[in-house]
């Protein structure tokens, strides 16, 4: 459904992103310059150049593409099922959820890759479960700054919980420690590939929701005299988003305020429409993520800044003006 | 005053809206424990406009949310055109049936267009893209509702009138033989309730039965072809409301006691001389 209203800002937002992504290619914190990584794309000679360009960078590109798209529409989603413009899976603990779930694998012996992604979903799913409990209970559900601050502080709780355990465990300490933080750095196809299909699976059957979906910004009532039975939708959408976050959250750790920001950004350029905003979020959740993801190699470089801290640095001031704006963008 | 009336009324020789039976049986709807109404019998004339009063409680918002099947009923059954509402497939129940909630919320910044193009989603399968007919029904429905120089307009920006007049012309993209509307001028003032009462004759003179539920019993009076009138969860009287409203049906339901007079231009009863019973 591209219409008229969506057609500018999309074909801005995918001509940056290609941009963008071609950048990732050619900017890194090593010594592989702009130039040379240039060269490897016109086919040089020169092995080392192009073991960083497409073994190194071309992965964690890949995988910022998906972790960008993930948890954008997940952003999205949280904030057209519980009505609530702050709603996001970072704010609110969805993510904490997974981290905590894949520490509490870890420390029991399990190794990274072969139950992280599983266990990240249901930790999410779990996460996800708290957090709309906590939207249906009388009055918190219709304050989002209040949904806020109890999804923070169901986040803390949570994120407590996870250096309890990695505290008491080494070995999980230092297999979890540089994934906790949240970042791409040395992602490698594999994990891509790992939770792909689960993401690609949540994908087919939003795509089958988006329209009914849509229709909750009306209120239950009239979503229901369209012929859509809300209740079934937030449960279908929370467990599209656990699938989303989780799967984001296995290979790249919890990274917050993509899911806030985005959708914010999306529903700005192209109207309140749902369908709009899920389709805009496609380009601009990557091209934030993969912004994000060059600075975080260039600014500290040699060395690099983790993913989640840059992106917590550019999302938290947005948070604040969405807050501090004198009326909160209504949902509802 | 309590049995299923037969249906009077026909929809115009010229209508292509067809009529459907709609009616109650033995209908008792519960909130938790607490009953609202009980075993309550009513027929909604086709192709009339009828409108539900009563004190606030007395169980007409429940009887509308029953009507739309938001609420299922503890025992009894509601009937469209001779079939159980609840064995009928949500999407189909809505290309027969339209409801305009009274919390009705738009997100802001969405336009009548946009609010009007939610009416076509029980026409649309998931798959199905927006067809020629879905945009030539929702010009038709902003024509009808008379929003065409407002159709990109946000809603934030509208009158109370023109918001409601949008909230209705999502409705009738619906394309519903039935439109089922809680209070939809509850939140106006004068002009802009006439507004929205005129649309709704309009709608009815198409060959459409539309169900209110109102409050103020003169406007009732004035535009509605049938009036019910409820306290306690029990229909108290039924019919033209020519005939039914009288100063004694109004102390019955609101403790009021009145003079009826006719009003001079259009015929129809006023409420005059009110004052509480003491």
């Amino acid at each position: 459904m591209i219409d008229e209203k969506l057609r500018r800002p999309m074909q801005a937002a995918l001509m940056l992103l290609l941009v963008t992504c071609v950048a990732s290619l050619l900017i890194g914190a090593g010594d592989v310059g702009v130039w040379r990584s240039l060269m490897v794309l016109f086919r040089a000679e020169d092995a080392d150049a192009a073991f960083t360009v497409w073994s190194l960078r071309l992965p964690r590109t890949l995988v910022g593409l998906a972790v960008g798209m993930a948890l954008a529409i997940s952003g999205a989603l949280l904030q057209a099922i519980s009505r609530n413009p702050l709603a996001e899976p970072g704010l609110l603990g969805v993510s904490a959820g997974s981290a905590l779930a894949v520490a509490i694998m870890l420390s029991l012996g399990a190794s990274m890759m072969e139950l992280r992604v599983g266990m990240a979903q249901l930790g999410a799913l779990l996460g996800c479960a708290c957090v709309l409990s906590v939207t249906r209970l009388r009055g918190v559900g219709n304050d989002p700054i209040r949904l806020v601050l109890a999804g923070a502080a169901f986040s803390s709780l949570l994120a407590a919980l996870t250096s309890l355990l990695l505290l008491m465990d080494q070995r999980a300490a230092d297999e979890i420690r540089f994934w906790v933080v949240g970042s791409l750095a040395g992602r490698r196809v594999d994990d891509l590939l790992a939770v792909l299909p689960s993401m690609a699976l949540a994908g087919l059957v939003l795509l089958a929701l988006v329209r009914p979906l849509s229709s909750l910004a009306l209120g239950e009532r009239a979503s229901a005299g369209l012929g859509h039975h809300p209740g079934r939708l937030r449960l279908l959408a929370v467990i599209i988003v656990a699938l989303l976050v989780g799967g984001a959250t296995a290979i790249a750790g919890p990274i917050a305020f993509v899911g806030l920001v985005v959708p914010f950004l999306a529903r700005s350029l192209c109207g309140p429409d749902l369908r709009r905003t899920l389709w805009l979020c496609l380009p601009l959740g990557p091209l934030l993520v993969l912004l994000a993801d060059i600075l975080s190699r260039c600014l500290v470089a040699p060395s690099e800044l983790p993913l989640g801290v840059l992106t917590a640095i550019c999302g938290a001031p947005v948070l604040i003006a969405v807050v501090r704006a004198r009326r909160l963008p209504t949902l509802s | 005053m309590n049995n299923p009336s037969s249906l009077e009324a026909q929809p115009l020789p010229d209508s292509n809206v067809p009529c459907l039976p709609y009616e109650v049986e033995a209908l008792t709807l519960r909130h938790g424990r607490y009953t609202v109404i009980e075993e309550l019998q009513l027929g909604l004339p086709s192709g009339q406009l009828t409108a539900i009063v009563g004190p606030n409680g007395c169980g007409k918002s429940t009887l509308l949310a029953g009507l739309a099947r938001l609420h299922a009923p503890a025992a009894g059954r509601v009937l469209l055109d001779g079939r159980d509402i609840r064995g009928l497939p949500s999407a189909e129940l809505a290309t027969r049936v339209a409801l305009l909630p009274q919390e009705a919320l738009a997100p802001e910044g969405l336009t009548v267009t946009d609010l009007i193009r939610f009416g076509r989603q029980p026409h649309q399968a998931w798959w199905q893209q927006w067809s020629e007919e879905d945009q030539r029904v929702v010009a038709e429905a902003l024509a009808a509702a008379g929003l065409e120089s407002l159709a990109d307009r946000s809603l934030d920006t509208l009158s109370g009138g023109q918001r409601q007049r949008a909230w209705i012309a999502m409705t009738i993209a619906q394309q519903t033989p039935v439109i089922l509307l809680d209070e939809p001028t509850s939140a106006l003032d004068l002009g802009h309730q006439l507004e929205v009462f005129e649309l709704l004759r309009k709608l009815v003179g198409e060959g459409r039965t539309i169900v209110m539920v109102v409050h103020d019993l003169t406007s009732a009076c004035r535009y509605a072809d049938h009036l019910v009138a409820m306290r306690g969860g029990q229909i108290v009287a039924e019919g033209s409301p020519g005939e039914v409203v009288t100063s004694q049906l109004v102390r019955e339901l609101y403790d009021v006691d009145c003079t009826l007079v006719e009003d001079p231009v259009t015929g129809k009863p006023l409420l005059a001389g009110l004052g509480r019973v003491q």
